[in-house]
C-alpha cells in the first residue's frame, strides 16, 4: 500500500475529485501562483505546495487564483456553491478568517435555513491552523472552537493522511458548508493511504489506541502526541483509549460517553486557548452525561488565554506537550 | 431594441405591484399584523423593474435589505412573499427568512440580505459558475449608497475585473444610508466614477426612469453576455419612507417627502410618458391598478390565514444531511 504524506494525500484526492467532477474548483490565493507575471506558472501551489501540479492539467479557469482579497473570493465561492460549481476555496492561514467572517459566518453558514432549505451549498472552505512554525500571532492560531459553534458549518480537522482523504472526500461531495482545516506541522507526516475510493462519514471518532483505564480525547496535530503519551503508558501497563474526533462539528458524543462509561476518567487536548475551546465542549458534554461514571475530575490540557507567541522558548510552553499531557493523564489515574 | 406595448404593460405591472406591495406591508407592520424589522422600496420600483426585465429565471440576482422590489421584479411569487414577512409556514421560506432573507433560488433570486455591502460577492459567485459552466447566463448585484462604501464590493468589483466575470453591479443612490446621507457618506461622491477606477465601464442614470434605467442596463447585459465582464450603473433614486418601517425620519428637510411624492414619482413620471407618447392608455393602466389591487388583498388576507411555522421546523434545513 503506498506511503503518502498528507500534502500529497490532500493533493491526489482534489485531483481526483476533479477528474471526477467538472464542477469541482479551487479558488484562492497562489493556488496556482504566477499569474501576472514573467516566472512560471504553477509557481506556488499554495503556501505549502499542498495545491501544487493541479493547475497543469485543470487549468486556470478551474484552479483560479485570486488577489488577495479573502472577504471578496470567499463571498464568490458561496455564491457559486449555490449555483452549480463545488468550489474548494483555500483561505491559507484560517487567523485570516477574520478579514471574511461574515461571508462564513452570516452567508454560507446560514442561507439553507433562512431560505427554508431550498438551496445547497456545497463548500468545501480549507485552511491552515496551528502553531509550532514560529509564525507567529497572526499565523498560528487554531479557532476551530469558533466555527465549531456556528450552526450550519461542519468541521474536520484530520491527524493523518488516511483521515485526510476520507474525509476531504466526504467534504467536497457533502451539500453542506465544510471547513477544513489542516494543522502546519502535519503537513509532512506519512502513513498508509489506499489507492482506491473511500469516505470517513462525519460524526465518527476514531479509536486510536485501545484501552480501559483512561479516555483521552483530542483531534488534529495533538493526536500524535496523545498516542505517544499512550504508548509510554502502555509499556507501564496503563491502557488508554485515545479518541480522535476527526470532525469537531458534529462531534461523536457517542464514542466519548462510551469509553468514559468504562475508564471513569477522561483527559482532553485541545491546541485552541482553553477559554470556550473544544476542550471545554468535551467536558460539559461528559459532566452532564456521563457524570456518574466519572472517578476522579476531568482534565483539560489547552492553550493558555493569550495570543500565539513568537519566541520558540514561549511558543513552545504555549502548545500542548507531551509532558503536559503525560502529567495530566498520571494525576487523573491518581485521583 | 425598441419596447414592445406587452412589455410596457408588463413594466407598469411590476412597478404597481411593487408600490401596492409596499403600501400594504407598511399599513399592516402599522396595524401590529407583521413582526421584526421591514424596509420599504417605494419610490424606487423603475431601477428594480428596468433592470430586472432584461433577465431570464436562469440570472441571478442578489439584493439587499430593502428587497421586496427586487424579488417581485425578479420573479418571485407574490403570495409566498407576504406569506414570508407575516412569518408564516406558507412563506418562500417556510417563515424561516423573513422580510430580510427573501430568497427563491429557482427563481434566480440569491436573496435579500440583512448584510449591508452582502450582495456582489454572492453575485460574483454567480457570475463565476455561469463562465466557469459556460452557459451565458449571468448576475446583477443590487447595492445602496450605503452599501457602496462595504470593502465586500470593492473587492467584489476587483475580481470581478480580474477575472473578468458577466455581471452588472447596479448602485441604486437613494440619498441616504440608514440615517445618514450619501453627501456626507459617499467620500468622493461619485459611485459610479470608483466603479470606474476599478476598471470597468459605470453608467450614470436617472433611476426614476424606467425607460433610462432599461436602457443601460441593455448596454451593461449585452458586454456581460458577449463575454465582455462587468459593468456598474449608478441610478439616482429616491426613498419614500424612512431606512425601516417606523422611523421618524428626522434627518429629512423640511418639506422634502412631501416634495419627493410630488415631483419624483416614478410611477407617475412612467404613467405620463406612457400616456402622452400615446404608448399606453389611461384605461390599460387603470385595468391593471385593479388588478393588481385584487392580488395584494389575497395575499395579505391568504397571509394571515396562513398558519405559523410547527415547532418541529426550528432544527430543519440548518444541514442538507446530520
Amino acid at each position: 500500500m503506498p506511503i503518502k504524506t498528507i500534502r500529497q494525500a490532500i493533493n491526489d484526492t482534489l485531483r481526483s475529485e476533479m477528474r471526477r467532477d467538472s464542477t469541482v474548483v479551487i479558488i484562492g490565493e497562489d493556488v496556482a501562483g504566477g499569474a501576472g507575471s514573467d516566472g512560471i506558472d504553477d509557481a506556488a501551489g499554495g503556501v505549502f505546495g499542498v495545491t501544487k501540479g493541479l493547475v497543469g492539467e485543470f487549468g486556470r479557469e478551474r484552479v483560479i487564483d485570486t488577489p488577495i482579497s479573502e472577504a471578496g473570493f470567499i463571498g464568490m465561492a458561496a455564491g457559486a456553491a449555490c449555483t452549480g460549481l463545488r468550489p474548494v476555496v483555500e483561505l491559507m492561514f484560517f487567523d485570516f478568517i477574520g478579514v471574511c467572517f461574515d461571508q462564513i459566518y452570516n452567508q454560507m453558514a446560514k442561507f439553507r435555513y433562512m431560505f427554508g432549505g431550498k438551496t445547497d451549498t456545497p463548500i468545501v472552505v480549507r485552511a491552515m491552523v496551528g502553531a509550532g512554525l514560529r509564525a507567529a500571532a497572526q499565523h498560528s492560531n487554531m479557532l476551530h472552537p469558533l466555527v465549531a459553534s456556528i450552526p450550519g458549518l461542519k468541521v474536520v480537522m484530520p491527524s493523518n493522511a488516511y483521515d485526510a482523504k476520507g474525509l476531504l472526500l466526504t467534504a467536497i461531495r457533502d451539500n453542506d458548508p465544510v471547513i477544513f482545516l489542516e494543522h502546519k506541522t502535519l503537513y509532512d507526516t506519512s502513513c498508509e493511504v489506499p489507492d482506491e475510493e473511500y469516505l470517513i462519514p462525519f460524526g465518527q471518532a476514531a479509536f486510536t489506541r485501545e484501552g480501559s483505564d483512561i479516555t483521552i480525547v483530542s483531534m488534529s496535530s495533538m493526536v500524535l502526541r496523545c498516542n505517544e503519551v499512550a504508548d509510554k503508558l502502555a509499556a507501564e501497563g496503563i491502557y488508554a483509549d485515545v479518541i480522535d474526533l476527526r470532525t469537531v462539528s458534529p462531534i461523536d458524543e457517542g464514542a466519548v460517553l462510551e469509553s468514559v462509561e468504562v475508564s471513569g476518567r477522561l483527559v482532553i487536548v485541545d491546541e485552541a486557548n482553553e477559554r470556550c475551546s473544544m476542550a471545554s465542549e468535551i467536558s460539559s458534554i461528559v459532566a452532564e452525561k456521563a457524570f456518574h461514571s466519572l472517578r476522579a475530575p476531568i482534565a483539560k490540557v489547552a492553550a493558555p488565554h493569550s495570543p500565539v507567541p513568537f519566541s520558540p522558548s514561549l511558543e513552545d510552553i504555549y502548545v500542548p506537550t507531551a509532558a503536559r499531557i503525560e502529567d495530566a493523564v498520571r494525576a487523573t489515574l491518581e485521583a | 431594441m425598441a419596447l414592445q406595448e406587452t412589455q410596457i404593460l408588463e413594466a407598469y405591472r411590476t412597478m404597481r405591484t411593487i408600490r401596492e406591495f409596499e403600501e400594504r406591508v407598511t399599513a399592516e407592520f402599522e396595524k401590529g399584523g407583521i413582526p421584526g424589522f421591514v424596509h420599504v422600496y417605494d419610490g424606487q420600483e423603475a431601477v428594480a423593474t428596468g433592470a430586472c426585465m432584461h433577465l431570464t429565471k436562469d440570472d441571478y440576482v442578489g439584493s439587499t435589505h430593502r428587497g421586496h422590489g427586487h424579488c417581485i421584479a425578479k420573479g418571485c411569487d407574490i403570495k409566498g412573499m407576504m406569506a414570508e414577512i407575516m412569518g408564516r409556514a406558507t412563506g418562500l421560506c417556510r417563515g424561516k427568512g423573513g422580510s430580510m432573507h427573501i430568497a427563491d433560488i429557482d427563481q434566480g433570486m440569491l436573496g435579500a440580505n440583512a448584510i449591508v455591502g452582502g450582495a456582489p460577492p454572492l453575485a460574483i459567485g454567480a457570475a463565476l459558475s455561469a463562465k466557469t459552466l459556460g452557459t451565458k447566463n449571468l448576475s446583477l448585484s443590487f447595492t445602496g449608497d450605503g452599501g457602496s462604501n462595504q470593502g465586500t464590493v470593492f473587492e467584489s468589483m476587483n475580481l470581478a475585473v480580474v477575472l473578468q466575470l458577466p455581471t452588472i453591479f447596479m448602485y441604486e443612490n437613494n440619498g441616504y444610508g440608514e440615517h445618514t446621507g450619501a453627501a456626507y457618506a459617499v467620500g468622493c461622491g461619485d459611485i459610479a466614477g470608483r466603479a470606474e477606477a476599478f476598471g470597468m465601464p459605470a453608467l450614470r442614470v436617472d433611476g426614476l426612469d424606467f425607460f433610462a434605467v432599461y436602457e443601460a442596463m441593455q448596454e451593461a447585459v449585452d458586454r456581460a453576455r458577449s463575454g465582455g465582464g462587468p459593468t456598474a450603473i449608478e441610478a439616482s433614486a429616491v426613498r419614500f419612507n424612512g431606512h425601516f418601517i417606523g422611523d421618524p425620519q428626522l434627518y429629512r428637510g423640511e418639506g422634502e417627502l412631501d416634495r419627493l411624492r410630488r415631483d419624483s414619482d416614478c410611477l407617475k413620471i412612467f404613467s405620463k410618458r406612457v400616456i402622452g407618447d400615446k404608448l399606453l392608455k389611461k384605461s390599460q393602466l387603470n385595468a391593471i391598478d385593479r388588478e393588481v389591487a385584487v392580488l395584494i388583498d389575497s395575499a395579505v388576507e391568504e397571509g394571515f390565514a396562513a398558519p405559523f411555522p410547527a415547532e418541529s421546523e426550528l432544527l430543519t434545513d440548518v444541514y442538507s444531511n446530520y
